[in-house]
């Protein structure tokens, strides 16, 4: 009798009975529970109770933070420009990404792990050093004006260094491999004879992917919109130096303000409101992709 | 007929573009980095004047840089260490479970990965220096094994999920201890998802920049944000060839992850 015999012989028997010897593994979650209180919520909570005092020698409580924060048009117009860009850079990544990750399930089996590891290499490359590469590309003397100098097709260098464009380009590129993975993942999951009974019925390709394909990604496209937005809004390095100082979204303001103008009470409420923002655009992406897969099965 | 065969063409060359503009963006940047680090000019003109390895030879006196360099491979290895240790014994306790309070954990583990990481680096330093503890090193490793977790957690869990029960069964019921059983049996089979994830916090350590912006000070400056202050102050074309280094390193780290993790395949889930 082999070990997997013995398995099979085993599993049903033990499978009855939910009370398993290694049920006791559960106290296997305290370290890492503990240390996730003491070094992740307990640092979130006290920002909380930060953000409530009233000034940065932190005397009286109350929301004067956040009134003065969602009061003036300049603070509040960072926050939405966060957000914004967050939402173009995850569409481009999304218009470019399911495309990719199309081609990618696709793929034969010796051209997919090339394919897989391409995607893979730039999120592993420091972003510092992807932001950076960027510059020499979209500089005033960089390769794209150069070449659109050359090609005809401009008369001055294009400002794209220190524009909102450059910015969400760049955040798109930066965060790209977040969006195709999981979107790789649920097309390998979808039955390639769907395809295929959809054509046999008379469906032309793009119906086929709107009408089948599509729906059957959603999960997909929501988990990676999910992480690719919570990516952009806090790229702190690729929102400096593509953006510069002109451009100023939510976490350099946070930084200044912590840092720079040591108010900490108050850059502890702005981080309080991103965390917030961003988690609800991510909660409703959560449940579009919940939604759906409840559908489905 | 036809028309189905002209829509199926469209799709194709709609797709295929759009894929292929894609993949020419992802690696685009990269590529343009190691050229340029080749540049002999001391400007980062593309394409370059001429070619040279002067700006490498340059990083030997970089000390700044190297220290930085260092000090993020010491804060990353610490970090790995913890992520690792608390991430796989966390997935061997989460996976046992369906109950709601294992699901719960598992979201609220998993959310450093979702939310946003600037905020936390200010609540961390908050939270260190109102608890009277000065900066260091080590709060810089603790910092980062919070938000470097997850990886090892999720490549473990889902690993684990591919696990079948019986094999800890038949493991116990020909005598093996449970420590016996973890080492034999599961171990083994979830060690490559393990490693993968330790690789993913390694890298994610090593190139934090939300994290260290508030818990690194100036003696415990990383890598990241010191290339991140010469590229903000003034274009040093020495970062080229740290970058082209880097890029080098992330290379042969992700090939070796790729053949002794199966790096791409744990990265499905």
């Amino acid at each position: 009798m082999t070990l997997a015999d013995a398995a099979n012989l085993a599993t049903p028997i033990d499978h009855r009975g939910r009370r398993r010897p290694r049920d006791a593994e559960w106290r296997l979650v305290l370290p890492l529970g503990m240390f996730m209180i003491l070094f992740f919520a307990a640092p979130l909570l006290v920002l909380l109770v930060v953000s409530l005092f009233g000034e940065p020698e932190m005397r009286t409580l109350g929301l004067a933070q956040y009134a003065r924060f969602l009061g003036d048009r300049f603070t509040l117009g960072i926050l939405l420009d966060t957000l914004v860009l967050g939402a173009e850079a995850t569409l481009v990544c999304l218009v470019f990404g399911l495309p990719l990750a199309w081609v990618c399930s696709k793929a034969g089996p010796r051209l997919q792990p090339v394919l897989r590891f391409l995607v893979i290499l730039p999120i592993m490359t420091s972003v510092v050093v992807r932001t950076f590469g960027w510059i020499v590309i979209l500089g005033r003397q960089g390769i794209l004006n150069k070449a659109l100098l050359a090609l005809g097709l401009v008369d001055d260098p294009l400002r794209l260094l220190f524009s909102e464009t450059g910015v969400v380009i760049v955040l798109a590129q930066v965060q790209m491999p977040l969006m195709v993975l999981p979107l790789l993942t649920t097309l390998q999951r979808i039955d390639p004879n769907l395809w295929a009974a959809s054509s046999a019925l008379g469906a032309g390709s793009w119906r086929t992917f709107r009408r089948v394909i599509l729906p059957l990604t959603l999960p997909g496209i929501a988990a990676g919109c999910m992480l690719v937005y919570a990516a952009c809004t806090t790229a702190f390095v690729t929102q400096t130096l593509i953006g510069g100082a002109r451009l100023v979204y939510m976490p350099l303001y946070i930084f200044q303000q912590a840092t720079g103008a040591n108010n900490w009470p108050f850059a502890a409420a702005m981080s309080v409101l991103l965390m917030i923002a961003v988690l609800v655009v991510v909660s409703l992406l959560n449940l579009l992709g919940r939604t759906r897969r409840g559908a489905d099965a | 007929m036809r028309s189905v065969d002209a829509e199926r063409l469209s799709f194709r060359l709609v797709f295929g573009a759009l894929a292929g503009v894609a993949i020419f963006f992802l690696l685009f940047p990269t590529v343009i980095v190691v050229l340029t680090s080749f540049t002999s000019s001391a400007s980062l003109r593309f394409p370059p004047d001429g070619l040279s390895l002067r700006w490498y030879a340059a990083l030997a006196n970089a000390h700044q840089m190297q220290a930085a360099a260092l000090n993020s491979l010491e804060v990353a290895a610490g970090a790995t260490l913890i992520s690792v240790v608390l991430g796989t014994t966390g997935a061997l306790a989460l996976a046992q479970s369906r109950a709601g309070w294992a699901r719960l954990l598992d979201s609220l583990f998993m959310s450093p990965l979702l939310l946003p990481a600037l905020a936390f680096g200010f609540a961390a330093l908050i939270y260190f220096s109102l608890l009277g503890l000065e900066l260091s090193r080590t709060t810089l490793v603790l910092g980062h094994a919070a938000v470097c977790v997850p990886f090892v957690l999720r490549t473990t869990l889902a690993s684990l999920s591919q696990l079948d029960p019986g094999l800890l069964d038949a493991s116990a019921s020909l005598g093996a201890g449970r420590f016996y059983t973890f080492r034999r049996v599961t171990l083994p089979l979830i060690g490559r998802a393990v490693a993968a994830g330790g690789f993913l916090a390694f890298m994610a350590s090593f190139d934090n920049v939300p994290v260290s912006l508030f818990l690194a000070d100036a003696r415990t400056e990383v890598l990241p944000i010191h290339l991140w202050q010469i590229i903000e102050t003034d274009l040093d074309v020495r970062t080229a060839a740290a970058s082209g280094l880097l890029i080098l390193l992330t290379l042969l780290l992700m090939i070796a992850a790729e053949r002794f993790a199966g790096l791409s395949k744990q990265l499905r889930g």
